[in-house]
């Protein structure tokens, strides 16, 4: 909070010294020790933590890694072998980090859902949510291009399929694509920028987690009653009350990450990009990782293909805008009765976007006979996914302005520490 | 309701963690392939504990050098791999493999390519420990020219590359089977099951029911006692099949031992650090709450 005065001071003559000069130390403890947190948050917030620890991991094993890969198209492919095969616990730091960037995708998942159900995005926050939507934008950018760097067959037609998406826009798509790809195709300049740009990003990311981070500290968190901190009552300082509940999540956490990467490291990968890239023969079924999939179905949902670009750009732009979409004068779901429940279905149709992401368009989701011809009748995947798509849109575009003017919440605790007492009561009554 | 609506939220999180893996499964499904299987016995490195048998490794080694190896690379692999911890050929006694003899011997049956420096010409040499396996073929238009136009993919990373790893090679090998009637094979062309394909184009018969699997240029590689193994474990085929696919399992993932013990060791001390923490949270959160 901005009003919160530092009580930040130097205990000793180094201390005292450099708090004139560069009051670094109090801007630490002024942000992660002494910074009021209100006494309500639960496990679901703790995914901040975790996301910052996600970054982390992911830059200090992707440094490494640079330091063994070879960004060259008849190289690359081997040297990420290398990696695995011949430096010292290269297996280890290359499992981490390609299974890190779905741990990453994973936490950041959890932590938008928990955004959207508590209304972090509301009024004062709407700056905080727009900066979390930009580093989910910039993420999906540096995983795809991270993605390519192997070389294999996932990666280069992966590379292919969503360049040339970029083609599909009238007019000045064509020499877009061009500029992007570097030539007329995805080939060795493609690589070899795809590569600077994935060392760029993850620090304009950590840039702009600071910038996250310093919204936070200004509006205060949000929390599970949706009402903002009254009194010295409502709030424990960081450390160590925050800092043992994240560190308890983040342990947590990395007890599932272990679970992939040393017991099923390529569980969530694909077994053709373990192929190295080879232009002239496609993969039967082209997906991207399992993070893009909902975004990918979106994509393949629209017949037409520029239109299918404007749709999957516009399942994450209509995002940015969401703050200004509801209009409920409460902020947390449990006081909305009605909008919890349509919570809950966009939190399954986006799972099931998932789902239909993976599938080929033309399998059937299931069919209730063949006709003549022995072409199945009944329900396919692309017709699922333009239903899910429907409502992903309308969850934002109607039922978020329409539900918010019509619904009777229920009475908004006056307090963070009034929703805590009648919380005890209902556990006891 | 409320309970009830945290109670749902609770099972959501619980889902998401499922849809992660179920999401990801179906999106390797492959065309209409059969499913791998292992073989009976199963093999000793599936699962979280488990670990190579030795003696099978050494015995896939023997089938890829005289069956395999005709036709097919595994360049990734260097000879003192072979000799390296976990590895076929692994003797306590030379931590450093470079100096296992057994790996020396192996390595000097290769001839690889190199530069007579006296004269600039271009030679071949026996091979030393620290070589790549050579490739087979001096570039791919002579790998296909020698093999009826097909490609035979090298085997470093084979077990990877495909679903189902070693239970795609084992049933691959072992799953030849005559092509049903109405399933068109051209000259040069075998039928597996366990192929990945698309057979509707070659099928005169039911449309409702066109054979899974494939055709690949590969004849079936082995038969019985195409080897003599030297631990004197009888060459049947299903042998074979299951001594190859663990050999190029191990070949593909050669850490995979020392990744699977180190991640009991870190979920061990996580486990411990996660209890400590909580103790802690306990006690600092004691009528916080």
């Amino acid at each position: 909070m901005s009003d919160h005065p530092s009580t930040y001071e130097p205990k000793t003559g180094v201390e005292k010294w450099l708090d004139q000069r560069l009051p670094i130390v109090r801007l630490a403890y002024d942000s992660f020790v002494d910074y009021p947190t209100p006494r309500n948050l639960n496990y679901w917030w703790t995914f901040g933590g975790i996301l910052s620890v996600c970054l982390m991991i992911q830059i200090i094993t992707g440094i490494i890694l640079v330091m063994h890969y070879v960004p060259h198209v008849d190289m690359a492919f081997n040297s990420v072998e290398r990696i695995m095969r011949d430096v010292n616990y290269g297996w280890l730091i290359r499992y981490v980090h390609a299974n890190g960037a779905s741990m990453f995708f994973f936490a950041v998942f959890v932590h938008m859902f928990r955004g959207l159900y508590y209304g972090s995005y509301k009024a004062p926050r709407e700056v905080l949510w727009i900066l979390g939507c930009i580093i989910f934008f910039l993420m999906i950018a540096t995983a795809f291009m991270g993605y390519v760097l192997p070389w294999g067959q996932m990666s280069f037609h992966g590379a292919v399929v969503i360049t040339n998406l970029i083609g599909a826009i009238p007019v000045i798509g064509g020499p877009i694509l061009t500029w992007l790809q570097g030539g007329f195709a995805v080939d060795q300049p493609t690589l070899n920028r795809f590569f600077s740009l994935h060392y760029l990003l993850p620090f304009v990311i950590a840039g702009v987690v600071i910038l996250h981070i310093w919204a936070l500290h200004v509006t205060g968190q949000n929390n599970p009653a949706g009402v903002e901190i009254k009194s010295k009552e409502d709030t424990v300082p960081f450390t160590p009350y925050a800092t043992v509940k994240d560190g308890l999540g983040i342990i947590l956490f990395l007890m599932l990450f272990s679970v992939f990467v040393f017991f099923m490291p390529n569980a969530l990968g694909h077994a053709d990009n373990y192929i190295p890239a080879n232009p002239l023969v496609t993969p039967a079924h082209i997906v991207p990782e399992w993070y893009m999939l909902p975004f990918y179905a979106i994509l393949r949902a629209v017949p037409d293909k520029f239109l299918g670009v404007v749709a999957m750009f516009g399942a994450i732009a209509v995002i940015f805008v969401l703050p200004w979409l509801d209009t409920s004068k409460v902020r947390s779901m449990r006081y909305r009765p009605v909008m919890r429940w349509f919570f809950v279905i966009f939190v399954v149709v986006c799972l099931g976007l998932g789902w239909c992401g993976g599938q080929l368009p033309d399998d059937m989701v299931f069919s209730i006979g063949t006709s003549a011809s022995g072409t199945p009748i009944g329900l396919n995947y692309v017709w699922l996914t333009r239903g899910l798509t429907l409502y992903y849109f309308a969850f934002f575009l109607i039922i978020m302005p329409w539900i918010g003017l019509k619904e009777d919440p229920l009475p908004v605790p006056a307090s963070i520490s009034e929703a805590i007492l009648a919380d005890h009561a209902k556990k006891k009554g | 309701m409320s309970a009830f609506m945290t109670k749902t939220l609770k099972a959501l999180g619980l889902a998401a963690v499922a849809a992660t893996l179920a999401v990801s499964a179906p999106a390797m499904a492959s065309g209409g392939a059969a499913h791998p299987h292992a073989p009976k016995e199963g093999f000793s490195f599936e699962g979280p504990f488990g670990t190579f048998d030795q003696g099978q490794l050494q015995r896939g080694y023997k089938v890829f050098r005289e069956v395999c190896s005709n036709c097919h690379s595994a360049t990734l692999l260097s000879f003192r791999n072979l000799g390296q911890k976990g590895g076929p050929f692994y003797d306590e006694k030379y931590k450093n493999p470079n100096d296992n003899p057994y790996v020396k011997q192996i390595a000097s049956e290769f001839e690889v390519p190199d530069i007579d420096t006296d004269t600039g010409d271009a030679i071949t040499r026996p091979a030393s420990t620290s070589d790549h396996f050579p490739k087979k073929f001096a570039n791919e238009y002579a790998a296909r020219a020698s093999n009826g136009g097909a490609l035979p993919p090298d085997l470093s990373v084979i077990t990877k590359a495909r679903h189902g790893g070693a239970r795609y090679i084992y049933s691959l090998l072992t799953g030849f089977k005559n092509p049903p009637k109405g399933l068109h094979v051209a000259e040069g062309q075998h039928y597996n099951p366990y192929m990945a394909g698309a057979l509707a184009t070659q099928w005169s018969g039911d449309p409702h029911h066109v054979p899974v699997g494939g055709v690949l240029a590969m004849a079936p590689p082995l038969k019985d006692d195409l080897v003599t193994y030297d631990d004197g474990t009888k060459a049947t085929t299903h042998q074979m099949a299951a001594d190859v696919a663990a050999f190029l399992e191990w070949a593909g993932d050669p850490h995979a031992t020392l990744r699977k013990k180190t991640g009991v060791a870190v979920l061990i001390y996580l486990l411990l650090f996660a209890g400590l923490t909580y103790a802690a949270y306990r006690k600092v959160w004691h009528g916080k709450h």
